[in-house]
């Protein structure tokens, strides 16, 4: 017996603080995870979606023509049962100034900004994104928090970045914090501060051969770039540290849960238990599979072998009524018969390959629960359609 | 002009030497460049088939083992021709760099020793893409014969086929060169970056677009198109994956679409041939015809929206069986057939 997802009981669990939808790119996940927003919402939860798809298809679903790193209200969401919707989508370049301004002084503040390091690592390079999401989700549960008695959101929806892979996102906090820790951040840091070097000497002799190499490579006036850089954001780096450190602690939280998206597909499927498998390993509180686009016919018990032969019977039958010779066309009504015979068989082609392939999942990964939900015919434009979306996540 | 019998064939990109495959999440744009270096690979010819995020696609494409550091044969094409395969990897890439053109020694080994090399590849911004799209531009720079110099020199590979990054990140991938330079005032980093994004926006470079007829993927399609555009870079074709075959006429679809169709004869003739007609069986043939009805008229929609583009389109139909090593040699002959390599 596998078990089911229970998607109201997840969002109807006031313990449920985080939800977090990850998987492979295009398999559904923003929709996924605004449909869910919206579902909780609409039950009276106080929901914010955190998007940080470049893509603005969140905003597309939810109706919403700009979203700008700051919660929006979603309107014409229905609210009797005193529920809320704010939608967002990550402006990584005014994260990150954000937490410029807020943790150094104004004219140190200003010397960064304008540095062309930071502006390159701010906006155009990627491996930011990861970073900033975190960041991100950190304020967001603090301004949650900010008022225990009447919080502004009780649950937050985070949409994971189409990053190489989905875990990137797991695992940026970490590899901040060993670089941190690290010696390489203290050799670039250095020359910013008042006897760092001689201070380094003492630690460790290589440090002269890595200058000197890293001036051979770099060129000496990038490298000065790059320790100007690194110096000016050093008395931020702590900060930053202790903010990692403390969303991925809230990740591994109770009122965190983690919801693998995939499709029907062998590669999406392969990325989900990749997932799967590294959450556990990690500790990380697993709610479930949702498996988008499930394809399913509307015409049950008619098997696609058994309908390709019905097709081929109905002409058959009707050449071997007709008498003339050569008349090998059927007639009209005849033919759409044969379509609809025809097509259906495609479709329990289909049908039949994506319930093997998520048969296989439950057999790799017995014990974890899976919600299906039917492929559309179209796309989501606005929250009727994500309501629909919702209700088949509920397996409504 | 008459084709000269004996020479190779007229292809839409005679000349290139770098295609970058991108695609939305989910379009195939994986199997579609395995294809794609297949059919280059006609003729006898040498081809790289590079995937740059580590995900191992190209061995799960071909069936063959995963791929290490090193350029491996994966397939064979016709006449001789050969497909290798290479997932290229930052690290990897920065220690051949560094040795390459510096021929570091124990210095190498200190920069490591210092995590100045996880620095560069794992968690500073922007770094990893430097190297990635260096390692492709060092692939189609370099000779058959290493000692081999100008322009006659024989290339290693006649043609290199990246497996890119999906729409949303493939145009920060491409560009960021571009950026390095800017940073780089003067010094080897920024002639460096300086040469590699020549190259990728030089006419030797073109960017395939993979979609399917749905909205998304085509609108992401066509946005991406205008943001390589304005960052200069090449486009090429635009690549239609799993196209439906047609099996509703025009006339059936329409009469589905309007609910016009007898349920009576559909019943009868299911009957004919033994088929026990249900109401839930007719009803559920009609929905099905019905919601493809719909489908297709998306479909077509988005065809128009692909046209609109103007630009070289290819179209690979739905493999029921799913894509595997025989299905790839199969978009490789499809591709041919319509000129794209």
């Amino acid at each position: 017996m596998v078990p089911v997802l229970d998607i109201d009981a997840l969002i109807g669990n006031p313990q449920t603080c985080i939800i977090v939808c990850c998987g492979a790119g295009g398999v559904g996940k923003t929709t996924t995870a605004a449909a869910l927003g919206l579902r909780a919402a609409e039950s009276g939860r106080r929901v914010v979606v955190l998007t940080i798809d470049p893509a603005r298809r969140l905003a597309q679903s939810l109706g919403l023509t700009t979203l700008d790193n700051t919660p929006r209200p979603v309107k014409d969401i229905d609210d009797t049962r005193g529920g809320s919707l704010d939608a967002m989508m990550l402006d990584m370049k005014r994260t990150f100034d954000e937490v410029v301004e807020a943790h150094a002084t104004a004219d140190k503040a200003e010397q960064i900004l304008a540095n062309p390091f930071y502006q390159a690592v701010s906006s155009s390079f990627a491996g930011t994104q990861e970073y900033m999401a975190m960041e991100k989700l950190g304020q967001l549960r603090l301004e949650a928090d900010r008022d225990p008695d009447n919080p502004r959101w009780d649950l937050i929806v985070v949409d994971t970045p189409p990053s190489r892979s989905a875990l990137d996102f797991l695992d940026a906090p970490k590899r901040l914090g060993s670089f941190l820790d690290g010696r390489f951040i203290r050799l670039l840091a250095a020359p910013a501060k008042a006897g760092g070097r001689a201070y380094l000497k003492v630690f460790s002799a290589g440090v002269n051969i890595v200058t000197k190499t890293l001036t051979k490579v770099l060129g000496g006036q990038m490298l000065s770039d790059v320790q100007t850089f690194v110096a000016a954001l050093d008395t931020m780096f702590g900060g930053f540290r202790k903010r990692a450190d403390h969303t991925y602690a809230l990740l591994s939280d109770r009122m965190t849960t983690f919801i693998v998206v995939a499709a029907p597909e062998r590669d999406a499927l392969r990325e989900a238990s990749y997932f799967v498998d590294r959450l556990d390993e990690e500790g990380m509180p697993l709610a479930g599979l949702v498996v988008n686009r499930m394809y399913r016919v509307s015409a049950p018990g008619l098997s696609a072998a058994r309908a390709l032969g019905a097709a081929e019977e109905l002409g058959d039958q009707e050449r071997d009524s007709s008498s003339g010779v050569g008349t090998s066309d059927v007639s009209e009504r005849t033919a759409i018969t044969q379509g609809l015979l025809r097509m259906h068989a495609v479709q329990a082609e289909i049908a039949d390959r994506h319930e093997s392939l998520a048969k296989r999942f439950i057999a790799g990964h017995p014990g974890i629960p899976i919600v299906e939900v039917p492929a559309a015919s179209g796309d989501i434009h606005d929250l009727v359609g994500l309501r629909t979306v919702g209700d088949a996540l509920a397996g409504q | 002009m008459a084709p000269d019998a004996g020479s190779a064939r007229d292809t839409d990109w005679d000349g290139v030497r770098l295609h970058i495959v991108t695609g939305k999440g989910g379009t195939g744009k994986t199997t579609v460049a395995a294809a794609l270096a297949l059919a280059l690979a006609g003729e006898g010819r040498r081809v790289l088939l590079a995937e740059v995020e580590g995900r191992q696609g190209i061995s799960q494409s071909f069936d063959v083992p995963p791929l290490a550091l090193t350029e491996v044969r994966i397939a064979h094409a016709a006449h001789g021709g050969e497909v290798f395969g290479l997932s290229v990897d930052a690290k990897a890439a920065l220690l051949e760099y560094l040795q390459m053109y510096y021929k570091l020694g124990r210095a190498g080994g200190m920069l490591e020793k210092f995590g100045a090399i996880d620095f560069a590849t794992t968690i500073a911004p922007g770094v990893r893409d430097v190297l990635l799209t260096g390692k492709v531009y060092e692939a189609v720079r370099r000779r058959r014969d290493h000692r081999a110099r100008g322009p006659g020199a024989a290339p290693a590979y006649d043609a290199v086929v990246v497996d890119a990054p999906p729409t949303g990140r493939v145009v920060r991938f491409l560009n960021v060169n571009h950026e390095v330079a800017d940073l780089a005032r003067v010094g080897p980093i920024r002639s460096q970056a300086n040469s590699i994004t020549a190259m990728l926006r030089s006419p030797q470079t073109v960017v395939h677009l993979v979609t399917l007829l749905e909205e998304m993927p085509v609108q992401e399609t066509v946005d991406t198109i205008a943001e390589l555009r304005a960052v200069g870079m090449p486009i090429g074709g635009v690549v239609v994956n799993q196209v439906r075959e047609e099996i509703l006429t025009l006339d059936v679809l329409e009469a589905a679409a309007r609910n016009a169709i007898s349920r009576e004869d559909i019943a009868a003739d299911l009957t004919r041939v033994h088929v026990r007609a249900t109401e839930a069986l007719v009803d559920g043939l009609l929905t099905e015809a019905r919601d493809h009805a719909e489908r297709v008229t998306l479909e077509r929609d988005e065809a128009e929206v692909i046209a609109d583009l103007g630009r070289p389109t290819y179209r690979l139909p739905s493999l029921s069986e799913g894509v595997d090593a025989n299905g790839i040699r199969e978009m490789a002959e499809t591709l041919m057939a319509q000129g794209m390599a």
